[in-house]
């Protein structure tokens, strides 16, 4: 029948044109997210509980850790903004500048002793760790800890090579963050 | 007949020669030679043979509306940025934002519309000019169109991703380098760069081989009309200077995406490299840009004047030295970083000497209408003469900033601001849309209105002062350019809200005159070949003028042939019109030398500009994409060069060499 | 118009050579203006009438003649500039008042150096001069290039990162002027000043002595809990505030904070109201400078401006 015929025909664009706009749409808000400059707002997961346990004991079935992304995490901007202040806090003297380890861990490679989920990275930086990790929280921003975790995840390669940093303008010690890759993280010490 | 005796007839007519009396000059023959070479040179209709299109005068066209394109843009993000600066403390934009516009601003109307756009009245202009009937490898000229399109589309497309580059149109190191240019923004700049350098590189090949192989017989070195003259010197100034830019950018690039250290202090690299390099290729730029407005100029002068320019030859040798000496002068945009005093001094001393061959040409150009034969004061004419006034100023200014203790003061404040686009606009905009004024028949076959151009004009020449004149004062008091806002006790916010409304008023007129355009498209009066009287060899032909631009093709005796027709030599015949064929020349004395067979329209060069902007934008995101993405440029260029092609147009014209006497007799 | 960071009214020697050397030009070129355009006016005039008998000839005698007169003015303003760049030199002197400024993105560094390190002053995005006396500011960057121009003393000079530029400059009439980054150094460019107070040696002697010292001990209760908060909050994390705990300086040193005129690097006026805003919201005034949304209760806040405010 010619008038199915006609309507398939326009149909045929019609949902190709949709396609087309929800690609735009798409690389529009990826576009947006990598170089979204957000100063000001905090990220809504800023607020929430960062669970590390430190008891065995808990009520009922033992809780599920809810994965939370950093809110930096796919953006280049806040990415590069917690690699100024990994050098601005001075975590480089204990960690080393590239992330190498000195007194401190190493942030560089695959062993993650307190998680490397972003909320645990958080909790370790914001709560401190034994033996000599200082407690941030309070003194850093919970703004800039996310950044600082973003970061921290781009040094073992856990952030998409186009978002993390190149090297810095100081002499070379190594690749930069947007050169490593991506390990498969293991968490070796505290659950 | 025998089989050799039809090749040597058909090699005998073949044979090109200065021609008075020949059965193919009649009116009949004539007739037939134009159908024949309708058909030749005909591209087809469609899609398709629009996109395969290798026609100059087509290519022109489009690079000229893409260009106008780009400048509408560009001038929409300068009007945005006007609205926020015509306040003290405004928010209506962020300085995020702010800072992305201004980038993208300078960024489009440096490269995507000044040197375009010149190069664009080149490409359209020169081949008629010298009489060629086609521009030198016209698939090579396609694809420096496609490839200045895309790199266009790609600018504009990472603009609206938040993407845009936000350094600046120089993009200092190490503020755009890999440490402060925190994700993509500053590679968007750079990549942006090597399209427009590939497609500018090309572009001056094809116009220096245009000039220097096709010129038709008689038009030797001294008659080439002043316009082919200043592309031919910009032709080399873009050889020379953009060399310079792509090395700088590739190293960009390099540094941010896999860690080089060019501009990296610390590992023996230099910031101050950056600035060396870029201003090495930036500031020949502005020549680049300013010399093809000098060269519309002469022309329209010497058509108003009814007379040639003053002094041909020393219009020349000015344009030449300009071009040299612009290449040492890029210091005094570094007069601030701390230089030894006696390297300011020598390029203190360059800069201001730069002056002295423009003055010249601005000199015999007053001679030129002194002594005109009854001038006529034209739309054109009015766009050219604004020159006088307003340009002047940006080349007094200029002699300001060469003096180092001044430029210390009033370098990177709108000072500056106000010297560059009395420069840029009123030395190259302006003749620019004279130009388009100008040429607008031969280009549409209809005039555009005489009374919506003058009001156009004024509007802008108004408006443009009124914007930009106030900035210099602005600079002197201390405004630093490239701020998102001011604050209200600098007492800045007077000039700044006049400057904003003139900016307004430059918009109405660029409506005016785009209305102008678009009327007299439709119903402009109707333009014979030569509507202005003008001399050279374009106005020959009809407006517009037929694919294959001549037939036959016109010989010349002087450098002003349409007024002296008393002179001019018989037509040339025996080109064949069977075939896309343009006779090649000598270099100095346009003797005939052979024939050579055009390629015809060919989709390659789109697919090339394709594949290569992939590989391009790829590359600026993963270096695989330079190995990978190499692999269909090179399919796409296989394609191009495949051989089959050459191998038809062999059997019909292969490239013929002539003898001196045989071309004579 | 304040004038107060303005080329053509200058406040120091060196700022009035550029001065001079300015109106010197602009007088020549008013003159070439004018000339070149009362020239091209008789041209049209006389080219429309088609009266002029002059053949080429003449007429490339006069280009000949206009060119060779551009060239010797062109060499006379190249003499008086080349001149005066030498004479700018003269104020290098040893006994020099030496002091080192550091941009950072988007603030200035201030350390009057001493040749005991102990002495050394430091402050931020404020300079005092003694009025009379030469001056060398070495200049230094830890990020980006940025320049510093004080246009009522001195031309600019780069701040680039991985070298050592001077600025040499004198003020030689008392008053407080205005300087700017003059270099894009990124986002908050705009909004990256200083200010210059150029006072008499002795008063400039008292304010250097006042800012050598420590800063001053809280003297009310609220200002002592500003100061717990400013300790052991997020402020001692990037600030200085030496006597304290706070040691921190990848942030402007506040150690005598209450006496400068302005806050955030010349961006608002140093009261009450503008500094307890600054503190609430920094990237509302100057979106993505680096002082991040502190996050202190009202309390709290009110706290550190009194504190702040008694560190004179």
């Amino acid at each position: 029948m010619p008038r199915t015929t006609r309507t398939r025909r326009i149909k045929g664009p019609r949902t190709t044109r949709t396609l087309l706009v929800l690609v735009a749409a798409l690389a529009l808000l990826a576009g947006c997210e990598r170089e979204a400059r957000r100063y000001q707002e905090l990220p809504a997961a800023a607020n929430r509980e960062t669970a590390v346990r430190v008891g065995q004991l808990e009520p009922g079935a033992p809780q599920q850790n809810a994965s939370v992304r950093s809110p930096y995490q796919d953006n280049a901007w806040g990415i590069g903004e917690g690699k100024r202040l990994y050098g601005a806090y001075n975590c480089a003297p204990c960690h080393g500048a590239n992330g190498g380890g000195a007194i401190g861990p190493p942030l560089m490679d695959e062993k993650w002793i307190y998680g490397s989920q972003p909320d645990q990275i958080f909790a370790t930086i914001s709560q401190g760790r034994p033996d000599g990790m200082p407690s941030f929280g309070g003194h850093i921003p919970a703004q800039q800890i996310w950044q600082l975790v973003a970061y921290v995840q781009s040094m073992a390669g856990q952030v998409a090579p186009t978002n993390a940093a190149g090297r810095n303008d100081d002499q070379a010690t190594g690749p930069p963050e947007s050169r490593r890759s991506p390990l498969v993280p293991v968490q070796t010490g505290h659950r | 007949m025998t089989p050799g005796e039809t090749k040597r007839r058909r090699d005998d007519e073949r044979r090109p020669r200065l021609a008075d009396h020949d059965a193919r000059l009649t009116v009949e023959g004539l007739e037939r030679e134009r159908r024949a070479l309708e058909k030749t040179w005909w591209n087809g209709r469609g899609l398709v043979a629009w996109l395969s299109d290798t026609d100059h005068k087509a290519i022109g066209r489009r690079y000229i509306v893409t260009a106008f394109g780009f400048f509408t843009l560009g001038g929409v993000l300068a009007a945005l940025m006007r609205i926020q600066l015509s306040r003290p403390d405004n928010t209506f934009l962020s300085p995020d934002q702010y800072n992305q516009i201004f980038t993208t601003h300078g960024t489009t109307m440096m490269f995507l519309f000044a040197v375009p756009v010149v190069l664009a009245m080149g490409v359209y202009l020169v081949p008629l000019m010298v009489g060629a009937r086609s521009m030198a490898f016209p698939r090579m000229l396609a694809f420096s169109y496609w490839m200045y399109l895309f790199g266009g589309i790609f600018l504009y497309s990472m603009f609206f991703l938040n993407i845009g580059p936000d350094n600046g149109w120089f993009s200092y190191l190490p503020l755009a380098g890999p440490e402060y240019g925190y994700g993509k923004r500053a590679d968007v700049w750079a990549q942006l760069i090597t399209f427009t350098e590939v497609s500018a590189l090309v572009v001056a090949t094809c116009l220096i081989v245009t000039i220097f192989k096709l010129r038709t017989p008689g038009m030797s070195l001294n008659r080439m009309p002043l316009f082919v003259w200043a592309m031919l010197i910009v032709s080399f100034m873009v050889i020379f200077a953009m060399p310079s830019i792509v090395i700088s950018s590739t190293c960009l690039i390099l540094d941010r995406l896999v860690s080089t250290h060019f501009y990296n202090q610390a590992e023996g690299g230099d910031p101050l490299l950056w600035q060396h390099l870029f201003w090495f290729f930036g500031h020949p730029e502005v020549y680049i840009i300013f010399l093809p407005a000098l060269g519309m100029m002469s022309e329209v002068i010497a058509t108003s004047a009814r007379r040639p320019v003053v002094g041909n030859l020393t219009m020349v040798l000015s344009m030449l030295s300009t071009a040299f000496i612009g290449f040492g002068v890029w210091v005094h945009h570094m007069f601030a970083t701390g230089l030894p005093e006696l390297s300011l001094s020598f390029f203190s001393a360059a800069s201001m000497m730069i002056v002295i061959p423009t003055g010249i040409q601005i000199f015999n150009w007053i001679a030129t209408i002194w002594s005109a034969r009854r001038l006529q004061i034209t739309v054109p004419f009015l766009y050219m003469a604004s020159l006088f006034f307003i340009f002047i100023i940006g080349g007094l200014t200029g002699v300001v900033l060469a003096a180092g203790p001044v430029d210390r003061q009033v370098h990177d404040t709108y000072f500056v601001v106000a010297h560059l686009h009395y420069v840029l606009i009123g030395g190259s905009t302006f003749p620019l849309l004279g130009g388009i004024f100008f040429w607008f028949p031969k280009m549409t076959g209809r005039m555009l209105s005489d009374r919506l151009g003058r009001a156009s004009f004024w509007l802008l020449f108004v408006g443009f002062n009124m914007t930009f004149f106030p900035m210099h004062l602005l600079g002197l008091d201390g405004m630093p350019r490239r701020v998102y806002t001011y604050p209200a006790s600098m007492g800045w916010h007077g000039l700044n809200l006049l400057a904003s409304v003139g900016a307004a008023v430059i918009f109405v007129s660029l409506v005016v005159y785009l209305v102008n355009v678009i009327v007299s498209l439709r119903a402009g009066a109707v333009a014979g070949p030569n509507p202005w009287g003008a001399a050279t060899l374009e106005w020959a032909t009809s407006s517009p003028p037929p694919a294959y631009n001549f037939s036959p093709q016109p010989t010349v005796a002087s450098s002003e042939p349409l007024w002296h027709t008393e002179l001019a030599p018989p037509p040339i015949v025996g080109l064949a019109s069977d075939t896309r064929e343009v006779l090649v020349t000598f270099l100095l004395d346009a003797e005939p030398d052979h024939r050579y067979p055009m390629p015809g329209p060919s989709l390659w060069p789109l697919l090339t500009a394709i594949t290569t902007s992939a590989m391009f934008v790829w590359s600026i995101f993963q270096a695989q994409g330079v190995v990978w993405g190499s692999i269909p440029i090179f399919i796409a260029l296989v394609g191009w060069f495949w051989p089959t092609k050459g191998k038809k147009a062999l059997e019909h014209g292969a490239p013929t060499r002539l003898t001196a006497r045989e071309s004579l007799s | 118009m304040p004038h107060v960071q303005s080329v053509i009214h200058p406040a120091g020697i060196e700022a009035a050579r550029a001065s001079h050397l300015w109106w010197l030009i602009f007088g020549i070129c008013a003159a070439v203006w004018i000339a070149v355009a009362m020239a091209a006016l008789i041209a049209i005039r006389t080219g429309r009438r088609a009266a002029s008998r002059a053949t080429d000839r003449q007429l490339g005698t006069n280009i000949a003649v206009a060119g060779a007169l551009s060239a010797v003015v062109l060499i006379a303003i190249l003499f008086e500039s080349v001149l005066t760049g030498r004479a700018e030199d003269a104020i290098r002197t040893p006994d020099a008042l030496h002091l080192q400024v550091t941009a950072n993105q988007w603030w200035w560094d201030v350390q009057y150096v001493n040749d005991l390190p102990s002495l050394n002053v430091t402050t931020a995005n404020e300079i005092h001069l003694p009025v009379g006396r030469p001056v060398r500011i070495d200049l230094l960057s830890t990020d980006v290039i940025h320049s510093l121009w004080i246009p009522s003393l001195q031309g600019k000079v780069d701040l680039i990162p991985g070298r050592l530029n001077e600025l040499w400059l004198q003020a030689d009439r008392a008053g407080v002027y205005r300087g700017q980054c003059a270099e894009y150094c990124g986002l908050q460019h705009a909004k990256m000043a200083l200010v210059v107070v150029a006072e008499a040696p002795d008063a400039f002697e008292r304010w250097l002595a006042a800012n050598r010292a420590p800063a001053v001990p809280p003297s009310t209760p609220e200002q002592e809990r500003g100061k717990a908060v400013v300790e052991r909050g997020p402020c001692a994390m990037c600030h200085n505030i030496t006597g304290t705990l706070a040691g921190a300086r990848s942030a402007p040193d506040l150690t005598h904070i209450g006496s400068r005129s302005t806050i955030a690097a010349g961006t608002l006026p140093n009261t009450r109201g503008y500094l307890g805003g600054w503190i609430a919201d920094p990237q509302h005034v100057k979106p993505g400078n680096r002082m991040p949304v502190p996050g202190l209760s009202d309390e709290q806040l009110q706290a550190v401006i009194a504190y702040l405010e008694s560190l004179k």
